[in-house]
């Protein structure tokens, strides 16, 4: 990933403008935005990941960066990895001043913050993973950017689901929702890997 | 499964069989829904509405049996270079797509009557309607390039990444007990009426026969199409 002045700021700028989005859309009434804050944010999480998708292997794909990792011997599995690594970092450092500014304006209950980011973070990860799989089976591809979102979305419902009802209470309790969400995102983060050492190897021959 | 791998061979089995597959589905599709629209009772709860079930069940088994054999033969053609495999997945999607779309249709018009709703967010219907979701990247995925390969390889990756999702929509009736109703045929028996039960089996092995019939159809004209484009780079290449 290229790493332009400022580039690294647009997932959180994104993310705020989305979560700012909501209260032009429903309205300023306090107790309702208070009360889907937790959705609204990680819907905007949500868009915020998918934001970098179409740019995540195209520019090294072009220069032959892959390529070159493949003729050292670099397992595409390790790459791949590497990247969810790094993306989720990309993701996550600057959404995390960018949660409270969101929380704030939404009326997010301040008690109730230091769950949801942590929540966030670790649905965050599951994302970066998702997020690298679309990307590289898009690599190539007409229409990448909605097509990156036809691919990633329905996947990430669990993500959604399990985050949100672990910041609700869902009528399991909370505590169950939030370990589907460490399943989620966990089963993600193994099977990522190999699909993104899957597609890259076949872009290549 | 080899002796498959031909696709001339390929070409005439399919096309052999196709009329018989089109011919038993057109009939027992019939059978099943004389019987079951016309013979078998009405519900003494819903009423005439339960008719709509021997549409909708045999579609939402298909739609996910359906992505289930896509899958496997994603499956198959990564693992052994099946170049068959790779053009039934091509096949299979968009019929699949056909009977997800058909489940939730129909579902709907259920639920209308039955729940007052046309729509509602529970596990069932949500997972159904991401499974549609998963039909449709898979779809776009293999028009995206013009290297036809290309978008079989993605879309087979695709496709089999999504058979996570098919335990989800299979136990999402028993994990969120919310509107849709549990599973009512199992393989130990079943508390559906024979009555009732009869005419769905027959309809639900019609509509069986009429997708295989479909996906032979369509592998037959996908077949045709890449002798087509090869026939023509061969001259291509001649001139």
């Amino acid at each position: 990933m290229a790493a332009r002045a400022g580039e690294w700021l647009l997932p959180a700028i994104f993310f705020l403008l989305v979560a700012v989005l909501f209260p032009f859309a429903i309205g300023p009434e306090r107790a309702l935005l208070a009360r889907i804050a937790p959705a609204i944010l990680w819907v905007a999480a949500l868009l915020a990941a998918l934001l970098p998708v179409g740019a995540l292997y195209a520019a090294d794909a072009a220069d032959g960066t892959l390529d070159q990792f493949a003729v050292r011997g670099v397992a595409g599995e390790t790459l791949a990895l590497a990247r969810i690594g790094s993306l989720w970092l990309a993701l996550a450092v600057p959404l995390l001043p960018a949660f409270p500014l969101a929380a704030l304006m939404l009326g997010l209950e301040p008690s109730a913050w230091p769950g949801h980011a942590a929540r966030l973070l670790g649905g965050l990860l599951g994302l970066a993973a998702l997020a690298n799989m679309a990307g590289a089976l898009t690599l190539g591809a007409r229409g990448g950017g909605g097509l990156a979102g036809l691919l990633v979305l329905p996947m990430a419902l669990p993500i959604l689901i399990f985050g949100v009802g672990a910041a609700g209470g869902t009528a399991a309790g909370p505590g169950s929702a939030a370990l589907w969400l460490a399943a989620s995102v966990l089963l993600l983060v193994a099977v990522a890997p190999f699909a993104v050492a899957q597609a890259l190897a076949g872009t290549r021959s | 499964m080899h002796a498959l791998a031909n696709p001339a061979r390929f070409r005439r089995l399919a096309e052999a069989l196709t009329p018989w597959l089109a011919g038993a589905g057109l009939l027992l599709v019939g059978t099943g829904l004389f019987i079951g629209l016309v013979l078998a009772p009405a519900d003494y709860l819903q009423g005439q509405s339960v008719r709509i079930m021997y549409v909708h069940v045999p579609a939402a088994w298909l739609a996910l049996g359906g992505y289930l054999g896509m899958a496997l033969a994603a499956l198959t053609a990564r693992i052994w270079k099946h170049p068959v495999a790779d053009v039934a997945v091509h096949a299979i999607a968009p019929v699949g797509a056909t009977f997800a779309a058909v489940c939730l249709l129909t579902g709907s018009i259920w639920g209308r009557p039955t729940w007052g709703t046309w729509w509602q967010w529970d596990g069932r219907l949500t997972s159904m309607l991401l499974l549609f979701f998963l039909y449709l990247g898979v779809i776009a995925l293999l028009s995206a390039w013009d290297d036809r390969a290309q978008g079989a390889r993605a879309a087979g990756l695709l496709a089999i990444v999504g058979t996570i999702n098919l335990p989800i929509i299979k136990f999402s009736v028993e994990w969120w007990n919310t509107l849709h109703q549990p599973a009512s045929i199992r393989l130990s028996g079943s508390s559906i009426h024979a009555a009732m039960l009869q005419p769905l089996l027959i309809s639900a092995i019609g509509f069986a026969l009429l997708f295989a019939a479909a996906v032979f159809m369509r592998m037959r004209a996908i077949l045709a199409e890449q002798q087509r484009e090869a026939r023509l780079r061969r001259r291509a290449v001649a001139a």
